[in-house]
């Protein structure tokens, strides 16, 4: 069975984890990445109300109500997992322990600007940690549908919506595409099998520079 | 066993509820409603004290934390990072039947734990470059720039803990923790709901995690409890 476009964007930004990494996944199609994680590789995964070590979903009835991920949802520990306050939580990531973090946007630039919480006078959600991540961890992946709902391009020239965090950015998941924002500008890396070169750029309002060695993604 | 009340620092639902009244300034632990007390957070909607201002993590569900406050109608002011998960919070907001004062989660977490620990603020660069930034001095330390973001403190701090002793020393359950141990310290009387009261001395001095001084008030007992959000599902 075929995987689902979320799945697909998923399974590819599982690849940017390495082995030892203390990673933060955001809410949505972001959380799905740690069903995607090589199974021979050893990670933590980072949640903001307090811990390290989020393990798989439990089985319905086993939920403990005081342990839940940072979408509120019931999750489980792994083992070396650690509990601690918030403040200890967000010291990790402000001092660069974070190795990676996945979050979803509304808006990403060419400079790697990153616009993903807030639609003014719209949705007014709040940042929660997503500034706090966006501006601390090492490696900001951010894995987002190419266009939205009325098919307007999410990757532009410079964002319009107020930003999480300036310059942040170093790679761009689509349903589409595979992009890394350089100080070149958006280097197209790699496009997902069934799309085009062509297709990719008329939907990206920022301008890409093809790489040389573009890669076809096709997963089995 | 029997529980001496050594330090007076025991008592019931009612008395300690006698500091939170009409226009406090209320923090609360928890997050998504984990770690926030169920039992205190039943009182202040039974006791219907209106125009607070709260400041904690976020605003809850509908049902569930401190949502039921503000789904309540008696908040006029919030300070949070998050108001996602209640429709509500983001209504009164739209309405101007309540303000919201954002702050970046670990940025709140800083400014409360500098309101308890007796600093004049803390210099962050998180949040530079964004609205953020309006109105707070910029602060440049070796040539890089910092937000200075202001202490909270509040009147009346709520924090829910799995085991208190009667001098008030906690310990904590997993995830509830949270913003908790912060929130016991920036208070200027805290009011802790513990799940189980216990003798001094049960308590490894080891693994308490917020120390007996900053605690004023102990209760314990039930009511209040919600479904949570994945039971409401079912």
């Amino acid at each position: 069975m075929g995987l689902g476009t979320r799945e697909l964007m998923a399974k590819r930004a599982a690849e940017e984890i390495s082995n030892g990494n203390i990673v933060n996944l955001g809410i949505g199609i972001p959380t799905l990445v740690s069903d995607f994680i090589r199974s021979d590789i050893h990670v933590f995964l980072h949640s903001e109300n307090g811990f390290l070590g989020i393990g798989p979903k439990p089985a319905t009835s086993k939920e403990d109500k005081n342990l839940i991920n940072a979408g509120g949802f019931p999750c489980t520990t792994v083992k070396g997992a650690s509990y601690f306050d918030s403040a200890e939580s967000f010291a990790i990531i402000r001092s660069g322990k974070l190795d990676i973090t996945i979050l979803g946007a509304l808006e990403v630039d060419e400079k790697g600007n990153l616009a993903n919480w807030i639609v003014p006078g719209k949705r007014v959600p709040g940042m929660g940690g997503g500034m706090d991540l966006a501006e601390k961890a090492k490696k900001v992946v951010v894995v987002t549908t190419h266009t939205n709902k009325n098919g307007s391009p999410k990757i532009k020239k410079i964002c319009s919506l107020p930003l999480t965090a300036q310059t942040c950015v170093g790679l761009i998941i689509t349903e589409l595409a595979v992009i890394e924002v350089t100080e070149e500008g958006l280097i197209l890396k790699e496009i997902f099998g069934g799309t085009t070169v062509d297709e990719v750029i008329s939907r990206t309002e920022a301008s890409l520079i093809v790489s040389k060695n573009l890669r076809v993604i096709n997963y089995e | 066993m029997v529980i001496e009340n050594t330090f007076g620092k025991i008592k019931r639902v009612d008395e300690a509820m006698a500091y939170i009244k009409d226009k406090t300034i209320l923090m609360f632990g928890g997050f998504g409603g984990v770690g926030t007390s169920p039992l205190l957070i039943d009182e202040i909607i039974k006791k219907d004290v209106k125009e607070l201002t709260l400041i904690g993590n976020d605003s809850g569900f509908p049902k569930v934390g401190i949502g039921r406050v503000i789904c309540n109608g008696q908040a006029k002011k919030m300070i949070t990072t998050h108001i996602g998960s209640n429709p509500v919070a983001g209504e009164l907001m739209t309405e101007g039947k309540m303000e919201i004062e954002f702050s970046p989660q670990g940025t709140l977490a800083e400014r409360i734990r500098a309101g308890g620990t007796g600093l004049g603020g803390v210099l962050i660069n998180v949040g530079l470059g964004t609205i953020i930034e309006e109105g707070k001095e910029i602060i440049q330390v070796d040539d890089k720039p910092y937000l200075l973001e202001k202490p909270l403190r509040a009147e009346v701090g709520i924090v829910y803990a799995k085991v208190a002793d009667t001098f008030g020393n906690l310990i904590y359950d997993k995830t509830a923790r949270n913003f908790n141990p912060l929130v016991a310290k920036a208070s200027d009387v805290t009011i802790v709901h513990a799940e189980e009261i216990v003798p001094l001395g049960e308590l490894n001095p080891e693994e308490i995690i917020t120390p007996g001084v900053y605690v004023d008030i102990i209760v314990t007992g039930k009511g209040g409890e919600w479904k949570w959000v994945w039971e409401q599902e079912n």
